[in-house]
């Protein structure tokens, strides 16, 4: 296999690794922006996966199933927001309690119903997300250089690949260029002066976090019914945590967001492809290395040493309206 | 007055509060079981049987409760100076080098009793440097200790599977896990005490290192009621201003409870790897962390409330597996569904209740 092979095999599934980061790192920018910290994302996005594969499989239907899952994530979020907003619980708290919560309900679930260890029954390809060929995608191929990229990298995705691209200025946008996101961000900063304008502070957190829920939905979904064609037990395997090192890694911002993912992703299909193979100078890279690098890069980025990285400032901490 | 200042006697708020929040958690997850089909009473009186019901399982509750005494404690001291560690997993797991590496290089040499000591520094010390890198980026960068302390749980699990891999592993095997410990590596079985209640101990794995667990739980608490660090490091957790103008070192503070939190996770490794196993394999801390977390915020972070909180979620753990045992239906996961019904209830939802007490309470007391 010739050096650009390898390029297009590896930026092929950097597309494919990245795209559940992306949905899910913009989904805690949207919470994290309106000063609600989110440790809770992986639940949700395995709850997400869950629902959606069941929905799937029993209606056959893959848009039913991106219901399911947006609807499943949502109520999740507003667990999180009745116990961290209403309640002024720790965020923090009430986050891991629904990773929990759904890392068992799933397998519980799971196996009661399809009797398979806690995975769902396979899907039909009616039922999941199939790769959409770009126009003129097989006329490309033959071209040098731009040809594999476009039929194999940037054809031949499934609309879920294509929304996440499309959700990055889209976020930007609201949270930019609209009243919504102004307010937003302001009450992620300093919720007493959004409260003094009359803006009810509440509200306003309770709606961040139903689009953080309603763009976990999308990438639990994609995971499922996506990428895979089932849910198997633990399959976010910990990207609810990757993407959450991605905001961080990416200052909070929309557009970073969605590079710090793809670098992220790009690492993950890095190590795939390094696996067994040996480094000229340096032999067989161990694999668990680049497992690690992504959280190395979000903790030396904390600590200050590539920039700074400020999150909101009101953020983590309940709201309390003067009395 | 707002109901969440006045003050309410301490068998409310220790003792009534996390009994409300348990009952709260077990009504869902019974509804949960009711859901798929199977009998709650059913279940809960298997998962007691299973737990309680013979010597062994009884040895088993103890074991795992064992393990969660110290992941609560370590999850309890770092609360009390206002730090939440959700790093108790990976310092448990790098906790568990260090016990291992003092079993490997003693174990053909010395007694047991000569060996523990310097495990339980050894597994001490390791847990307490995976925990200092977080604290020290808490105390002196001010970066956020929740994401370091994540982020170094997934970066001690690639570190640990690399180690057993590539450099501990025994050569010529398949399994990542160093060679079995010798007699003098390994810590007795309590079968003795068990006899004492008239009850066989059997294959349980219930251990010396129970004693450690309930001597360190005595050393937390004369720390932190007792000393003058643990003052300051309340004093800290209440309100970090109010420690600064009373003089109190934010970063050396913080240092010290981190570095404590870590110990006490880095010794829950004595259990499952020198009482239990007798070898360091993948995995063996199982999530005993996360239940750290799920304990210290049940016995409302005080000791006592720890041990308590620690049985109850061993009784969960045995019992869990007896109950997915005879009811194939239920798996042994149910254990997560409860834990994190308790850890919401218990942690982000502790107020709910409050408001409702109070006012019961201050109609009882006018009387």
């Amino acid at each position: 296999m010739d050096y650009y092979d390898i390029l297009i095999n590896v930026l092929s599934s950097t597309i494919r690794l990245s795209i559940p980061l992306i949905f899910t790192a913009l989904a805690g920018l949207f919470s994290e922006r309106a000063g609600v910290f989110d440790i809770g994302l992986e639940g949700k996005m395995l709850g997400a996966a869950f629902a959606a594969a069941c929905v799937a499989y029993i209606t056959d239907s893959a848009w039913l199933g991106l219901v399911a899952g947006i609807l499943c994530s949502v109520a999740l979020s507003l667990v999180h927001g009745f116990a961290s907003i209403t309640n002024r619980g720790n965020q923090i708290i009430s986050g891991v309690a629904i990773n929990f919560f759904i890392a068992g309900i799933t397998i519980v679930l799971g196996q009661a119903w399809f009797g398979q260890g806690g995975r769902t029954p396979q899907l039909s390809p009616a039922s999941r997300f199939s790769p959409i060929a770009l126009p003129g995608a097989d006329v490309m191929r033959e071209v040098p250089i731009i040809g594999p990229l476009y039929s194999n990298v940037i054809s031949g995705n499934n609309i879920l690949t294509y929304l996440a691209f499309l959700a990055v200025p889209l976020s930007w946008w609201i949270l930019f260029r609209t009243r919504f996101g102004l307010r937003l961000r302001a009450v992620g900063e300093n919720p007493g002066a959004v409260d003094t304008a009359g803006i009810s502070v509440s509200w306003l957190r309770y709606r961040a976090v139903m689009c953080a829920g309603i763009l976990c939905g999308f990438s639990g979904t994609y995971l499922a019914i996506a990428q895979s064609a089932a849910f198997i037990k633990d399959m976010s395997a910990g990207k609810g945590y990757i993407a959450l090192a991605a905001l961080v890694f990416a200052k909070w911002k929309p557009v970073p967001v969605m590079f710090a993912c793809l670098l992220f992703g790009f690492l993950d299909a890095l190590a795939n492809f390094m696996q067994g193979k040996q480094v000229p100078l340096i032999g067989a890279v161990p694999v668990q290395i680049f497992q690690a690098l992504p959280y190395i890069l979000t903790c030396i980025l904390l600590a200050g040493f590539i920039g700074v990285a400020t999150p909101p400032k009101a953020g983590g901490v309940p709201y309390t309206k003067e009395r | 007055m707002s109901t969440a200042s006045v003050p309410l006697p301490h068998w409310i708020t220790y003792g009534l509060i996390p009994v409300l929040n348990l009952i709260v958690a077990f009504l869902i997850s019974g509804f949960v079981v009711w859901l798929i089909g199977e009998s709650p009473l059913g279940a809960l009186s298997l998962l007691i049987e299973g737990a309680l019901g013979s010597g062994e399982g009884i040895g088993f509750t103890l074991y795992y409760a064992t393990s969660f005494i110290f992941t609560g404690l370590s999850v309890a001291v770092a609360i009390h100076a206002g730090l939440f560690n959700i790093g108790s997993e990976g310092q448990a797991y790098l906790g568990g080098l260090g016990c291992a590496l003092a079993a490997l290089a003693l174990d053909r040499f010395v007694p047991w009793y000569v060996t523990m000591p310097v495990a339980v520094v050894g597994a001490g010390l390791f847990g307490a440097a995976w925990a200092s890198i977080p604290a020290f980026l808490q105390a002196k960068r001010g970066s956020h200790i929740v994401i370091t302390t994540i982020m170094f749980n997934y970066i001690g699990a690639a570190l640990m599977v690399y180690l057993l891999v590539h450099v501990l592993i025994v050569p010529g095997k398949m399994a990542p896990e160093t060679r079995t410990f010798l007699e003098g590596g390994q810590l007795p079985k309590l079968g003795w005490v068990m006899n004492l209640f008239g009850a066989k101990l059997g294959a349980a794995p219930f251990n010396v290192s129970f004693l450690i667990a309930l001597v360190a739980a005595y050393f937390v608490w004369l720390l932190i009621w007792r000393t003058k660090l643990g003052f300051e490091m309340r004093t800290l957790g209440v309100s970090p201003t109010a420690a600064s103008y009373a003089g109190i070192p934010y970063a050396r503070t913080v240092m010290i409870a981190m570095l404590l939190s870590g110990a006490l996770a880095g010794m829950m490794a004595l259990n499952p790897v020198m009482g239990s196993s007798a070898r360091l394999q993948v995995e063996f801390v199982g999530g005993a962390g996360f239940v750290g977390i799920a304990v210290s915020l049940m016995g409302r972070n005080h000791p006592v409330g720890i041990i308590f909180s620690a049985i109850l979620f061993g009784i969960l753990y045995q019992g869990g597996d007896w109950v997915s045992f005879e009811m194939p239906n239920i798996t042994r996961e149910m254990i997560l569904v409860i834990q994190g019904l308790v850890i919401l209830f218990a942690g982000a939802l502790e107020y709910m209740f409050r408001p409702a007490l109070v006012r019961i309470y201050q109609q009882f007391k006018v009387k």
